[in-house]
């Protein structure tokens, strides 16, 4: 988008010299950036990248060339839709910050007014600190990879056979209950389709609600001779009815009866 | 009741000993056990463990002392035939977890948030978790700032595995340009010009 204004203006001054167009070999194909992309360590770690290619000194940040660069990549980044992490834009902002300062005047009388680039070159040399020391902490011999630990072994003595406990036949026979108890838990559940159907129990409660002009006792549509299945399914059925709203529960007052009646549908 | 042995015999005992033990054995703890009933000075001990060292500068295997203790480990040089032992390679470290053990082993104690500010990103969970669970970083304790955050440090075991005896046996630390980075603030013609 800027490419005409950055063959005007210079893009920065380096050692003196200005800088009228971004070198050669800031050129890197598409497929290999995202290669690139996905091995950086974060924003530190891409700029550091960024003043490598420019086989420049830290210490002599162009703010400017390196933002655009950054900005560049950044974009590139959101083109391939990688995931970008926030702190890439935070950097963004920063650079973006950082160069703003430098163009406004400088105040001759604010004699305290620091480099807005000491910060951030303080951070990069640390970071770049740091991740030499990680290479270098890689290139520490370690074990399994470098250092093979060497042992020796006990060779078992044979002579003291005899000295195994005794076994007593009621440990024995404790230990053979607790086999059995054990292969209980194995056994085979053979479950059998369900007999009693939720559905039908529904209508059943239906037709026999819509025969009782009256609220119905709860425990009437209970029919104990079915059984404790019997009982889960006529409740469950109950449940998916008042669900349905085709029901409705009643109890007059707390631990009184519970009545059931029809829904009436308007 | 204790036992007198020869030098020799303390010599065989403590070189079979280390062998023996599935860990690195520290002197304390060779008093503890193995020789618990004999008299041995701290000095006659040191003494037979140099001797042992002494004795082994030849060889394949070497006696090392290490954070935990001494150990008998193969040379270092042997290892890429050594490697040829076993089907499985080593696994490699990302370079997320180097930095953050770096940070942790260098600047320790030191707070998640800390070693973030350095790097420029979050440090994942994982890393922190396979890091506390190899048990080459524990909590050391809590910086007494809003929230109290945890302070890592590196353990004994960290020091095993990297084969050293302390800290100061890692790499030195490669040094900040400070000086010119002073030069820089103090000299305008450095800075950068505006277009």
């Amino acid at each position: 988008m800027t490419e005409q204004q950055q063959q005007q203006a210079p893009l920065a001054f380096l050692k003196g010299e200005a800088v009228l167009e971004k070198p050669e070999d800031l050129y890197i194909p598409p497929d290999a950036l995202q290669v690139i992309l996905e091995s950086f360590e974060g924003p530190l770690d891409l700029l550091l990248y960024l003043i490598k290619r420019h086989k420049l000194d830290i210490l002599e940040l162009p703010i400017l060339s390196i933002t655009q660069q950054y900005v560049h990549y950044v974009e590139m980044m959101q083109d391939f839709q990688l995931e970008l992490a926030g702190e890439y834009l935070v950097m963004a902002a920063l650079l973006a910050q950082i160069k703003s300062r430098l163009l406004l005047p400088t105040h001759e009388e604010i004699e305290e007014e620091e480099d807005p680039r000491a910060e951030l070159v303080r951070r990069l040399q640390e970071y770049e600190q740091f991740k030499q020391a990680a290479e270098n902490l890689d290139k520490v011999p370690r074990v399994d990879r470098d250092i093979f630990i060497a042992s020796a072994l006990i060779e078992d003595v044979d002579d003291n056979a005899d000295s195994l406990p005794d076994v007593e036949l009621r440990e024995l026979l404790l230990a053979m209950s607790e086999v059995m108890a054990r292969a209980k838990k194995f056994e085979h559940h053979q479950i059998s389709a369900e007999t009693l159907s939720t559905r039908e129990r529904m209508s059943k409660i239906l037709q026999y609600l819509s025969e009782n002009p009256n609220p119905v006792e709860f425990s009437v549509l209970f029919h104990i001779e079915e059984g404790r299945s019997g009982v889960v399914v006529t409740f469950i059925a109950m449940l998916e009815l008042l669900k349905e709203q085709l029901i409705s529960i009643v109890q007059v007052n707390l631990a009184s009866a519970i009545y059931l009646s029809l829904k009436l549908q308007e | 009741m204790t036992r007198r042995v020869s030098d020799e015999q303390l010599v065989e005992l403590v070189e079979a000993a280390i062998f023996v033990a599935d860990k690195p054995l520290s002197k304390k703890h060779m008093k503890e056990t193995v020789l618990q009933d004999i008299s041995v000075s701290d000095r006659r001990l040191q003494q037979a463990i140099d001797t042992i060292s002494e004795h082994y500068q030849t060889r394949g295997v070497k006696l090392v002392e290490v954070g935990t203790g001494y150990r008998f480990q193969a040379c270092p040089s042997l290892s890429p035939w050594l490697n040829m032992l076993w089907q499985e390679k080593a696994p490699k470290y990302s370079r997320a977890t180097l930095e953050t053990l770096a940070l942790i082993a260098y600047r320790q104690p030191i707070t998640r948030g800390e070693i973030e500010q350095v790097r420029g990103v979050t440090v994942s969970s994982n890393i922190m978790k396979s890091l506390l669970e190899r048990q080459w970083i524990k909590v050391v304790g809590h910086k007494e700032v809003p929230g109290k955050p945890a302070l890592y440090a590196t353990t004994k075991l960290f020091l095993d595995y990297f084969s050293l005896s302390g800290l100061d046996g890692l790499p030195k630390l490669p040094e900040l340009q400070s000086e010119k980075l002073d030069q820089m603030l103090n000299d305008p013609s450095v800075r950068e010009q505006s277009e």
